[in-house]
């Protein structure tokens, strides 16, 4: 299964189409309708901020459980999104073409820019009640998952081998029967790999999706996250460490539970003929189909499907009808409505500036996002220069690698941040520059992604062309220069386009950090956006996730993706 | 005359799971003299790679001595370079950078590298290449860049690890023919050269003196040198006679030793079998009853008629013999009773035939079968007969013959097996 970084790549252009622009306006669009109805809304709500968490270890696990539960729930939604959004932008080349550009836009959004505009209309929902606050917090989570899952399953359905499709359609299945027995069975490996990836986000982002904070709002819904928070308040190292543990637990349980049997399972979708010599194994898989349970269960499922064969839903086969002749009324319909929508997210989008812009606010948020883009710069190079070395001489040696790897992967998906408040108490201890101290802590989580993935280049390199170079006597510098280097650098790529996506991310939590009553701030965007939402002003929240969300694509569009390019051409093994 | 090269006694094994070892090379000897063409010749797998490697010093021996031009070869040997099956170019490295690699490496001044590259480029016949990528080459002009990264650096040495079989049929002879021809002219600079192949005709048609190996371990059963002036010619009866000569080397023992096992009905359910699907059986068998065999071959003829690679032909020869649909013997093969019944009957018959066939002289399948029969559940893991084969060898060979006797299983109708649960059952899904 070859990983493809989660940015749209499929483009290669460098200029933004107007598709692009389209696309950002809707978004910012959005989010500036939700600010303003959130403005309206804020009241105080007493019956969620009033509930006491208690630090007490042995509450921890059903902390654990709620958490967990939450997790699982998002994932659900995420995957519906997935199967939904990402299959219309495949099937439908009228809806492709804004569904792909907004996609890219909403991933390069922060986290928290989506919960501080939301929440409070999520809140309104079910006034008084805890239920609003858990869909909120669900939705947060949801919005650190879903893109990647749905550019991975996009990037799958379009790239399915022509000689499977047309097998379907010789033997007369229907689209929809195809997109089952052909195309989602195709898409399934990449999807579960990034369910796992979109896992470890939104464990990142638990201690700001439970323990929510915006303006007077303050929710802390009983979970993990917010006995973090609460034990960052009240500075109880204890109970952090406790926390870290339940962590761990409910992480290694999702491992065992879910992801492990997934990846075995999914092992059966893989196109190629070699049989692998180290399938993936699930003890809980093996049990499952052992007793038949699966069997049994998704029987009913199976029947349904089968029997839903025998229609098409509307939108399905659209790409072979619009070959066959112009369907002229269906583009003029399709145009009209992105035309009201984007005429009506200009309208807001113009009405907001109007009442609110101030060039200066403008260039403050420019000049932080750059001292922000600064820090992922340096920070990127710097896990570079040590991960990727220490990922050739682990991917070279199998017998390490196979102690590495998993290790690895469990890092990236452990949230690192929950490690802030050590960093921090020690930051205050030693009265250090938080500005130059705190920056560490927006890499922790993501350089794993570089680490696995030159793991995963440097482990295929091929035994004859190691080979090779020992034969020849190729040494030193000469073996790095020539050898090891270039034969990591796509995976290397694709690791540090996540890996600089999510550092983008996690400037917000980074660069504001609390101990007890202490705060410490380094002067940048995601501090700019993180005390905009403490302090309730939406204006600057929307104008700071804009500028975010402009500095991402920008350098993903102008970066990440003609080196990605050059990078497939000149240095892809092939076969 | 002194001799390149020198292994004595070399023993090789891996670790397997479960602390084991497997035993590849055992006790090892050869010798390349000055102006001469070594072939290794035996089946995949039979660690003929493996010795190769430690000859060029890309991995250690756990026993023995490896000695090049009367030193001790304890690491990459400078003098000794090798080429490689899957020609093992970098892909972002133009021709000519692939060919200087080696060069660089030596720390030469670059006028030198240069010069001497493309000299080399020149020789092997890749002008006008110099500055195409390896994904631009057809396969064998990409292992003529493999060869001209070798003949480079002037090595003494010249390992060539199945160079030709990933190319096919025509570009090989191509090959072959040109390097045949530049080594006749003393045009290389090279003193020796080791080919490692499982090509009985290359072997004889290049080398002047080869060593074939037998596998499971990798012993060097026999030497035969081939006394033919150069260029030979393939259809002389005098390199018939050595093709016969190897054939028949190479096949009589197993297929001696397995008679032995099935008169004495010596055999147990441990023996370890070769995947051979029924399908490549039958086709054998009936292209063995067809004319111009009418049910009797040569071996090397039938491989030649049927396009089989050694390595392809004898496992299914085995297998018949063991099925007993066909006898070998001396490099002949002649379809039995059984084999002729077989090839008259419809599919059904053949299925019973092939089901008699496994429970009369497959051990294992009737092992299997009768556990299932005896379970009430009918059914049975994988494990279950796994560990009992573990218990007299190694893992791979133990999954290679449960994979064999799967499939002949599967087509005999004797049992079913379920890889999604790993379990063995009598159902046939209905």
């Amino acid at each position: 299964m070859k990983i493809l970084p989660p940015v749209s790549i499929e483009g290669r252009r460098l200029l933004p189409s107007k598709w692009d622009l389209l696309a950002a306006m809707l978004v910012l669009g959005f989010l500036i309708l939700f600010a303003d109805v959130s403005r309206d809304l804020i009241r105080p709500l007493s019956a969620v901020e009033g509930q006491d968490l208690s630090l007490d270890p042995a509450a921890l696990p059903g902390y654990a459980a709620r958490t967990g539960l939450r997790m699982l729930i998002a994932m659900g939604v995420s995957l519906a999104f997935t199967f939904a959004y990402a299959t219309w932008a495949a099937k439908n080349p009228r809806a492709g073409l804004i569904l792909v550009p907004l996609l890219d836009i909403l991933q390069s959004v922060p986290i928290l820019g989506f919960l501080s505009v939301t929440v409070v209309w999520f809140l309104s929902l079910s006034p008084g009640r805890v239920l609003g606050a858990e869909l909120a917090c669900v939705f947060a989570i949801f919005t650190s998952q879903a893109w990647n899952m749905a550019f991975s399953f996009y990037q799958s359905l379009r790239t399915v081998p022509e000689d499977l499709t047309e097998a379907g359609r010789m033997f007369g299945l229907s689209p929809w029967a195809r997109f089952w027995r052909i195309e989602a069975p195709f898409a399934t490996p990449p999807l579960i790999w990034n369910m796992m990836v979109s896992m470890s986000g939104g464990w990142f982002f638990v201690t700001l999706s439970e323990a929510i904070s915006v303006g007077n709002t303050t929710i802390a819904l009983p979970g993990i996250g917010s006995y973090i928070a609460v034990a960052i308040a009240q500075q109880d190292l204890t109970a952090i460490f406790w926390a870290i543990g339940a962590m761990l637990v409910v992480i290694l349980i999702y491992d065992q539970l879910l992801f492990r049997p997934l990846v075995a399972w999914a092992d059966r979708f893989r196109i190629g003929d070699e049989q692998r010599e180290d399938p993936p194994q699930s003890w809980v898989l093996t049990m499952l189909r052992r007793s038949r349970l699966i069997d049994w269960l998704t029987a009913p499922f199976e029947q349904a499907i089968r029997w839903s064969f025998r229609f098409t839903p509307p939108g399905f086969g659209v790409r072979a009808a619009l070959r066959d002749h112009d369907n002229r009324l269906g583009d003029i319909l399709w145009y009209a409505i992105l035309a009201g929508l984007s005429l009506f997210a200009a309208w807001r989008i113009g009405e907001f500036a109007y009442v609110n812009f101030s060039l200066r606010e403008l260039f403050t948020a420019i000049g932080l996002g750059i001292l922000t883009m600064l820090r992922v710069v340096v920070l990127i190079l710097l896990a570079s220069a040590i991960w990727t070395p220490i990922g050739i001489y682990v991917g070279l040696r199998p017998r390490l690698t196979r102690i590495v790897q998993p290790v690895a992967q469990f890092f990236a998906a452990f949230p690192a941040n929950i490690l802030f408040p050590l960093a921090v108490s020690l930051i205050v201890y030693w009265s250090l520059n938080p500005d130059i101290f705190l920056s560490p802590l927006m890499v922790l989580g993501t350089q794993w992604y570089i680490l696995f993935n030159v793991i995963g280049g440097a482990s295929t390199i091929p035994r004859e062309l190691t080979d090779v170079a020992d034969n020849f006597g190729v040494k030193g510098w000469l073996w790095w220069k020539r050898v090891a280097l270039p034969a990591v650098f796509p995976h290397y790529l694709t690791g540090a386009i996540a890996a600089s996506g999510g550092t983008w991310n996690a400037s917000i939590v980074a660069e504001v950090a609390n101990w007890g009553d202490r705060t410490l701030r380094a002067h940048g965007l995601g501090q700019y956006i993180a005390d905009a939402t403490y302090a309730g002003d939406f204006n600057r929240v929307v104008l700071g996730i804009a500028v975010m969300a402009f500095f991402v694509v920008v350098v993903n569009r102008l970066f990440w993706q003609p080196l990605y390019w050059y990078a497939e051409r000149r240095f892809r093994m092939v076969s | 005359m002194t001799n390149l090269l020198e292994v004595r006694n070399v023993r090789r094994s891996f670790p397997r799971s479960g602390g084991e070892e497997l035993l590849v090379l055992d006790d090892i000897n050869l010798t390349l003299k000055d102006g001469e063409i070594l072939g290794l010749l035996g089946r995949s797998g039979s660690g003929k790679s493996t010795l190769l490697r430690l000859i060029a010093g890309l991995a250690r021996p756990q026993g023995g001595t490896l000695t090049y031009m009367g030193a001790p070869i304890e690491g990459p040997v400078q003098g000794v370079a090798m080429v490689f099956q899957g020609f093992a170019l970098f892909p972002w490295m133009t021709v000519l950078e692939n060919v200087e690699l080696g060069l660089e490496a030596l720390g030469l001044p670059q006028k030198e590298i240069r010069a001497r590259a493309l000299a080399a480029i020149d020789l092997i016949g890749l002008d006008g290449y110099e500055s195409a990528y390896p994904r631009e080459l057809s396969g064998g002009m990409r292992q003529r860049v493999g060869f001209a990264r070798a003949v480079v650096v002037h090595p003494s040495i010249l390992l060539m690890d199945e160079p030709f079989s990933a190319l096919d049929v025509l570009t090989a002879e191509n090959l072959r023919t040109d390097l045949i021809e530049l080594w006749g002219k003393k045009q290389l600079p090279i003193r020796g050269i080791i080919l490692v192949t499982h090509n009985i005709e290359e072997a004889v048609l290049m080398c002047d003196r080869v060593l074939l190996f037998s596998s499971n371990p990798a012993r060097v059963s026999a030497e035969i040198v081939i006394d033919l002036p150069q260029p030979r010619d393939r259809t002389s009866p005098a390199f018939e006679d050595y093709v016969d000569r190897i054939y028949v080397e190479m096949t009589a023992r197993r297929v001696e030793r397995m008679r032995q096992q099935q008169a004495q009905g010596a055999q147990s359910i441990a023996m370890p079998l070769t995947h051979v699907s029924p399908s490549q059986i039958a086709g054998l068998v009936e292209a063995l009853a067809a004319s111009p065999y009418d049910g009797k071959a040569d071996l090397p003829d039938i491989a030649y008629e049927q396009e089989l690679e050694v390595d392809e032909l004898f496992p299914v020869a085995e297998a018949m013999q063991l099925l007993r649909l066909a006898d070998v013997e001396g490099g002949d093969i002649k379809l039995t009773h059984m084999g002729k019944r077989f090839v008259d009957a419809e599919l059904n018959e053949r299925k019973e035939i092939f089901s008699r066939a496994l429970m009369n002289h497959v051990p294992l399948a009737a092992h299997i079968r009768k556990v299932l029969d005896e379970r009430a559940s009918h059914s049975a893991p994988r494990t279950r007969f796994l560990d009992e084969l573990e218990d007299h060898m190694d893992e791979d060979t133990a999954d290679e013959t449960l994979k064999c006797v799967v499939s002949w299983a599967r087509f005999a109708e004797l049992f079913s097996y379920d890889d999604d649960a790993e379990l063995f059952s009598l159902e046939n899904p209905t």
